[in-house]
C-alpha cells in the first residue's frame, strides 16, 4: 500500500523544526512501523537526504526507547501496543500518517523525533527504589506476600518509561509514570520504611522536571502500553496527601519536642 | 509550617485543594437546592425558610463569606494549575486526537467560567436585585413571587435553565474527579465512584431546572 | 598469552569462600580513592556499579541508549534460574552446577560454574528485597516453573518480563546511587576504544551520541558489561543497538576474545516475514511447558494445521527425546525444527516455521489458566502475526539469541589486560557451548552483585591510590585514532547504506556460520567477508555530521566491527573441529546428534589479535574436569 508521511525534522535542539511530507510508496501490511520507517530510510539515504533520527532498541515493546506520536495518538491506533509492535495492517492504502515526537517542555527535542527522556531518570532518583545494599538480605522466602499484592505490585512495576502517558496529556503530566513506581513499591512490605518519603521526593521532582498536572481525563491509561491503570495516581496522591499531612514534619529532627 | 507550603505548591497538593474546595461548593448547591425545591410546598413553605435563615444573622454572613473564600480558592488554584499546565507544553501537536477524554472533562474551564459568570449574574439578579425595578420592589421575605414574577420572563428562564446545564456539565467530571484527586479510589467501587458526576450532577443539575420549568408551564404560579 | 585461569586450590564447594578470604580489601576510607569505569547497564553493567558505589568506589557508568533502564536485559522474558529447591523436588547447588556444565556440552570451566550455582541463592534473595515482584502462591511464597535443559523447577519469574523487572531493581539500585552522588551516569555515550597504559586498562574513549563530542575517561580499572554480539547476523532477537565494538576494541587492545563461535540459536522465536524484517522477536522458551512441538509428518503438506489429523503430525521432540520431549536444550531443539524444514516439513509462507501448538494444554487446562501464565506472549504474537494463537498454533522457527562466547576472563573475571574485567554476555565464562534457558539472568547478576565487587578490590588493592588522569600520550593517541576513523566513514560517501552491508554480512553468517556449519561454507565466508569489508570501505554512504546525533554513524561504526569480527568467528568455527552445544560441524555427527571431541577440543580456544591484516593466534586455555566424568550428553 502507500502512505503520506508527514514528520516533522529538526536538526537539533536549537533549531527550528518544521512538519515534512514524505511519500511511502511501497509499505507491506506486514511490517512494522519501525521497518516502515527504515524502508523511508533507506530511500531517503540513496536519494542523498539524511534519515529521519527516531529512537528504538528492543522492538519488541519492553525497552520504552521508541516514542511516536502517530496521528496524534501516543504509540499509534493499537491500545496496549508500542511503537515498535504496532504492524502496518492498522493502516490502509493511501492513509495520510502524521508523525511527530512526544511533546513536553520536561522532554527537549534532540533531534527529529527523537526527545530527551531524562527527566524520568531524575523523578527515580528522588526515591524510585529501596534502599538496600548487595548482601545481606534474608531468605526470600521469609517474607511471604500476598498473590494479589504482588500481582498488583507487578501491574504497576510494569512500566516501561516511555513516556507515552506525557505524550497524550494535555497538560503533559507524568503522573502516570511517578505513581507506577510510587504504587509498585508501596504495595511491598519491602518498600514501607520508605514509604512517605518516597511519595513526598518523587512528586516533587516530578513538579520541578516542569511536567504539568494530571486532570483526570485518563488519555494517559488509554495510550499505556503496558495499560497500566489510573488508579495508581490516586494512590499516589493518597500516599503524597497522607506524608503531607500526617508524616513527620521534615523541618524537625526525629524523636525531639524541638 | 514549611511543610504546609510545600504542599499547597505541589501538584497533587493544589489538586486536592481545588478538590476539597470543589466538594465544599457542591454541598452549598446541595444546600441551596433543597432549600429551593421547597417552592414546591407553596409560597409559606419556601418564605418561611427565607426568614429563617434571614434571622441567622451572623451564621448566615459567615456562611456567605466562607462560600466567597473557597469559591476564590477553588478559582485561584485552577488558574494557578491552568498556567503550568499551559507551561508544560510549550509546542502543541500539528496534529492531536483525543482517545478517552470525555466532553464534559475537556471543557471544565468553559463551563466554570460560564458558571461563575452566570452566578455574578443570579446573585445580582436574586441577591441584591439590581437586575430590575419589579423585584425590587418586593419584599426580602417574598421569595415565591419573586421566583414566579422572574421565570416568566423566558428569557430569564432560559438563562437559567443553560446556565443549569453548564453546571451539570461541570460537576459530571468535577464530582468523580475529587475522588480521584483525593485518592479515594478502589477496584471494588470504582464503577460507582465513576458514575457520581455524571448521575449526581444531572440530578442537581434537574432539581434546579424544575422551578424555572414548572413556572413555565404553570404549573406553579 | 598467558591464560592462567587463577582457579583456587582445594575442594570445589570451598573454592569460591577459600578465595574470598584470600583476597586483598581496600580500606573503606580508601575505596573513595579508586575510579571504575562500567561499560553498559544491563543487569551485569548496572548491579555492578551499584554495588561498587555502594561500597564506596567512585564509579562512571556509560550506556549508549538514553537511560540505562533500557539495556537490552530488559527483554529477558522467562526467569531465573537459582538452586533454591524451594519445590522441594531435589535441587541443590550441586545439581544446578551439574546441569550448567552438561547443558554447556562440558565447554566451561568447573570452577566458575559451581560458583555461579553456588552464588545463584543470594540473587533471589537480593532481588525480592529491592521489591522485585517475582510470582508468588496464595500461601505467599515465591512460585517456581521449569524450563529446559532441567528436571527441576527452579525458575523465578515475574509474568514474562522476568529481565525488566530483575533490570528494573538494578537500575534503581543505580539510580539510587547515582542520586548519592557515586555513580556519575553517562548516556547515549559510547564507548569506542580502550587505552592501554603501561600494560594496564587505564581508560576508554567515547563518543556522546548528542553532541558528536569525543571524549576520555581515566580510571583505575575498566569494567565491561557490555552485552552480546548475536547481531553480527543482522537478524536476531537482540535490540538493535547491541553491538560488539566495546569488546572487539578491547580485543583488539589486547584482550583474549575466546569461543566466539558459541553462539546460541533459540527455538521459539516468530518466523521471518519479508526482507524489511528488522529484527526477531522471541518467545519465551517457557511456552515449551504447555504447548507442543510438532511439523507435518509429510514434506509439501500445505493444509491448515487443524485440518492435519493427529496421526499426520510429528511431535518429534516427544518422539526423538521423550525424556525431556518439548523441554530439550535449545541447541537440540532448534536443530530438530531446522532439520524438519530442510525436510520440506516446514509450515507457513516460506516453509521456514514449525508448530508450536497449545490446543491440548487449552483442552486440559482451559483457556483462562494457559491466558494467566502467558497472556501477554499470545497477546504479543498476535500483535506481530495477526494470528490468534488461542485458535491456530503459533508458528516458530530458531533465531540467533545469546552468544557464549566472549572476552577471555580467568576466575576473577579479568580479562588478559590486567585491570579490563568483563561481566555478563560479554565475557565467555560460565556457559560453554550452549546456555541453558534462564540462566543469563542468573550470570549477569551473578557477576556484577556477588562476584565482581570482590574480585574487584583483589587488583584495586594493589593499586596506587593516586588519582587518574587523562593527561597521558595514550590517551591523546587513541582518541585521535577514533576520530579519524569516524572522519573516514563520513568521507567515504559511497552508494550502499549501511543497513545493506549489515543484512549482507548477516546472511553469509547465518547461511555458513549459523545453525549448522562445515568446512566448505566456512572457507567460503572467510574470503566473502574481507571482500565484504573492502567494499564497505569504499562504498558506504553515512550521510550527516560528526557533531550531532548521526544514528547513521553510529551504526556505521557497529557495522565496521562487525565486519571484522565476523572474520573471526568464522575461524573459530571452522578450527574447531567437533560438533558442542550451539556449534553443530556437519562433519562431526553420530546419527543426527553432535559428536564432540574431548581428546583433542575439550578447551576454550583464545584469539589474540595480530594486528590490521594479519591473522589472529588460536591460544587454549585447556578445560580441567575434576569433578564431574565428561558424558556424552543425551536428554533421551
Amino acid at each position: 500500500m502507500k502512505l503520506k508521511l508527514h514528520i516533522w525534522r529538526q536538526k537539533n535542539a536549537k533549531s527550528e523544526g518544521r512538519m515534512v511530507t514524505y511519500d511511502a510508496p511501497d509499505v507491506s501490511t506486514h511490517m512494522s512501523f519501525l521497518e516502515m520507517l527504515d524502508v523511508v530510510n533507506e530511500g531517503l539515504i540513496a536519494k542523498g537526504e539524511e534519515p529521519v533520527a527516531f529512537d528504538h532498541d528492543c522492538r519488541e515493546g519492553v525497552c520504552g526507547s521508541c516514542a511516536l506520536m502517530i496521528n496524534g495518538v501516543a504509540h499509534g491506533p493499537q491500545r496496549g501496543t508500542t511503537t515498535c509492535q504496532l504492524h502496518m495492517r492498522q493502516f490502509k492504502d493511501g492513509d495520510e500518517v502524521f508523525i511527530e515526537p512526544w511533546r513536553a517542555k520536561a522532554f527537549p527535542i534532540v533531534k527529529d523525533l527523537v526527545v530527551d527522556r531524562s527527566a524520568f531518570d531524575r523523578i527515580i532518583q528522588a526515591g524510585g527504589y529501596v534502599s538496600v545494599n548487595t548482601g545481606g538480605a534474608q531468605d526470600a522466602n521469609n517474607l511471604p506476600i500476598s498473590k494479589e499484592s504482588a500481582d498488583q505490585a507487578m501491574d504497576a512495576a510494569q512500566c516501561i518509561g516511555c513516556g507515552a502517558c506525557v505524550a497524550a496529556c494535555k497538560n503533559a503530566s507524568a503522573m502516570l509514570f511517578t505513581s507506577a513506581k510510587i504504587s509498585h513499591l508501596g504495595l511491598l512490605p519491602q518498600g514501607q520504611p520508605e514509604r512517605q518519603r518516597r511519595a513526598l521526593n518523587m512528586v516533587q521532582q516530578m513538579d520541578k522536571e516542569g511536567f504539568g498536572n494530571c486532570t483526570n481525563q485518563f488519555e494517559c491509561e488509554a495510550v499505556c502500553p503496558k495499560e497500566i491503570s489510573v488508579q495508581f495516581i490516586a494512590r499516589m496522591n493518597k500516599d503524597y496527601l497522607n506524608a503531607s499531612v500526617c508524616g513527620p514534619d521534615p523541618g524537625k529532627k526525629a524523636g525531639g519536642e524541638d | 509550617m514549611s511543610w504546609l507550603k510545600q504542599t499547597i505548591n505541589s501538584s497533587v497538593g493544589a489538586k486536592s485543594i481545588v478538590a476539597l474546595t470543589g466538594l465544599a461548593m457542591v454541598g452549598f448547591v446541595v444546600g441551596h437546592l433543597s432549600g429551593n425545591l421547597l417552592v414546591f410546598g407553596g409560597p409559606d413553605a419556601i418564605n418561611g425558610y427565607a426568614a429563617w435563615l434571614r434571622s441567622k444573622g451572623a451564621l448566615l454572613w459567615g456562611a456567605r463569606v466562607g462560600l466567597v473564600a473557597i469559591t476564590g480558592l477553588h478559582i485561584y488554584f485552577t488558574i494557578r494549575l491552568n498556567l503550568l499546565n499551559k507551561r508544560a507544553r510549550p509546542i502543541a501537536y500539528a496534529k492531536k486526537s483525543y482517545t478517552r477524554a470525555s466532553f464534559a472533562s475537556r471543557t471544565m474551564v468553559l463551563s466554570g467560567l460560564l458558571s461563575l459568570s452566570y452566578i455574578l449574574f443570579h446573585l445580582a439578579h436574586f441577591t441584591f436585585r439590581v437586575t430590575s425595578p419589579e423585584i425590587a420592589a418586593l419584599g426580602h421575605t417574598d421569595v415565591y413571587q419573586m421566583l414566579i414574577l422572574s421565570f416568566s420572563s423566558p428569557l430569564v428562564a432560559v438563562t437559567y435553565i443553560a446556565a443549569m446545564v453548564l453546571l451539570g456539565l461541570h460537576l459530571n467530571h468535577g464530582l468523580s474527579s475529587l475522588f480521584q484527586t483525593l485518592g479515594l479510589n478502589h477496584s471494588k467501587y470504582n464503577p460507582i465512584i465513576r458514575s457520581i458526576g455524571p448521575v449526581l450532577g444531572s440530578l442537581l443539575a434537574a432539581g434546579f431546572m424544575s422551578i424555572p420549568v414548572s413556572i413555565m408551564l404553570g404549573i406553579l404560579k | 598469552m598467558n591464560l592462567d585461569p587463577k582457579i583456587p586450590s582445594g575442594p570445589l564447594a570451598d573454592k569460591w569462600t577459600k578465595h574470598k578470604f584470600d583476597i586483598k580489601l581496600v580500606n573503606p576510607a580508601n575505596k573513595r580513592k579508586y575510579t571504575v569505569i562500567v561499560v553498559g547497564s544491563g543487569l551485569a553493567g548496572a548491579s555492578a556499579a551499584a554495588t561498587l558505589a555502594e561500597l564506596g568506589y567512585e564509579v562512571l557508568c556509560f550506556c549508549f541508549q538514553d537511560s540505562p533502564r533500557r539495556a537490552h536485559s530488559i527483554a529477558a522474558q522467562g526467569g531465573i534460574n537459582a538452586a533454591k529447591n524451594y519445590q522441594g523436588d531435589g535441587d541443590s547447588v550441586q545439581r544446578l552446577f551439574y546441569d550448567t556444565i552438561k547443558g554447556g556440552d562440558f565447554r566451561s570451566r568447573e570452577a566458575n560454574v559451581y560458583r555461579l550455582a553456588e552464588v545463584s541463592t543470594g540473587i533471589i534473595d537480593q532481588c525480592v528485597a529491592q521489591g522485585v515482584p517475582f510470582a508468588r502462591e496464595y500461601g505467599g511464597l515465591l512460585a517456581n516453573r521449569s524450563f529446559g535443559g532441567a528436571l527441576v523447577s527452579r525458575t523465578f519469574y515475574a509474568r514474562g518480563q522476568t529481565g525488566q523487572q530483575l533490570l528494573l531493581g538494578a537500575y534503581q539500585a543505580l539510580e539510587r546511587q547515582i542520586a548519592a552522588g557515586k555513580v556519575k551516569m553517562f548516556p547515549r555515550t559510547e564507548m569506542l576504544d580502550l587505552v592501554v597504559q603501561d600494560g594496564k586498562a587505564s581508560g576508554i574513549v567515547v563518543r556522546n551520541l548528542v553532541t558528536g563530542k569525543i571524549e576520555t575517561h581515566a580510571a583505575h580499572a575498566v569494567v565491561l558489561g557490555s552485552g552480546g554480539y548475536g547481531n553480527v547476523f543482522y537478524l536476531s532477537t537482540n535490540a538493535k543497538g547491541s553491538n560488539v565494538t566495546a569488546t572487539y576494541r578491547a580485543h583488539k587492545r589486547g584482550a583474549g576474545f575466546a569461543n566466539p563461535c558459541f553462539t546460541q540459536i533459540h527455538p521459539t522465536c516468530i518466523p521471518v516475514s519479508g526482507d524489511y524484517q528488522s529484527k526477531l522477536t522471541l518467545m519465551s522458551e517457557s511456552l515449551r511447558n504447555d504447548g507442543r512441538v510438532w511439523a507435518p509428518s509429510s514434506t509439501g503438506d500445505k493444509r491448515r494445521p487443524d485440518d492435519i489429523p493427529e496421526a499426520e503430525r510429528d511431535y518429534y521432540l516427544e518422539r526423538k527425546y521423550p525424556s525431556y520431549g518439548n523441554l530439550a536444550p535449545r541447541d537440540i531443539a532448534s536443530r530438530s525444527a531446522k532439520e524438519a524444514c530442510d525436510e520440506g516439513r516446514g509450515v507457513g509462507e516460506h516453509g521456514l516455521g514449525v508448530y508450536l501448538d497449545f490446543r491440548d494444554s487449552i483442552k486440559r487446562l482451559g483457556g483462562d489458566t494457559i491466558a494467566q501464565r502467558y497472556g501477554n506472549l499470545f497477546q504479543m504474537y498476535e500483535r506481530i502475526t495477526g494470528e490468534d494463537p488461542y485458535k491456530f498454533p503459533m508458528r516458530i522457527f530458531p533465531a540467533v539469541h545469546y552468544t557464549m562466547g566472549g572476552l577471555w576472563v580467568d576466575y576473577n573475571l579479568q580479562s588478559t589486560i590486567p585491570g579490563l574485567f568483563v561481566i555478563g554476555e560479554a565475557n565467555f565464562s560460565d556457559h560453554g557451548a550452549n546456555r541453558l534457558g534462564a540462566s543469563a539472568l542468573m550470570q549477569g547478576l551473578a557477576d556484577g552483585y556477588f562476584v565482581l565487587p570482590y574480585t574487584l578490590s583483589n587488583y584495586l588493592a594493589g593499586m596506587s591510590r593516586d588519582p587518574v588522569t587523562t593527561q597521558g600520550s595514550e590517551f591523546r593517541a587513541v582518541q585521535n585514532q577514533v576520530e579519524e576513523k569516524l572522519k573516514r566513514l563520513l568521507s567515504i560517501n559511497g552508494k550502499r547504506t549501511v543497513d545493506s552491508f549489515h543484512k549482507e554480512l548477516g546472511k553469509i553468517m547465518w547461511d555458513k556460520c549459523g545453525m549448522s556449519r562445515d568446512r566448505a561454507g566456512l572457507t567460503e565466508a572467510l574470503t566473502k567477508i574481507p571482500a565484504l569489508r573492502e567494499e564497505f570501505w569504499q562504498n558506504v554512504r553515512v550521510l550527516g555530521e560528526g557533531e550531532n546525533l548521526n544514528q547513521s554513524l553510529e551504526k556505521a561504526g557497529r557495522v565496521a566491527d562487525f565486519l571484522e569480527f565476523g572474520e573471526l568467528m568464522c575461524a573459530d568455527a571452522l578450527t574447531r573441529e567437533e560438533s558442542c552445544g550451539g556449534h553443530f560441524r556437519e562433519e562431526y555427527q553420530i546419527e543426527g546428534e553432535a559428536k564432540r571431541d574431548d581428546e583433542n577440543f575439550a578447551h576454550a580456544a583464545v584469539w589474540e589479535y595480530q594486528g590490521e591484516g594479519k591473522a589472529p593466534t588460536r591460544h587454549v586455555e585447556p578445560l580441567v574436569y575434576e569433578n564431574i566424568k565428561l558424558a556424552t550428553r543425551s536428554y533421551k
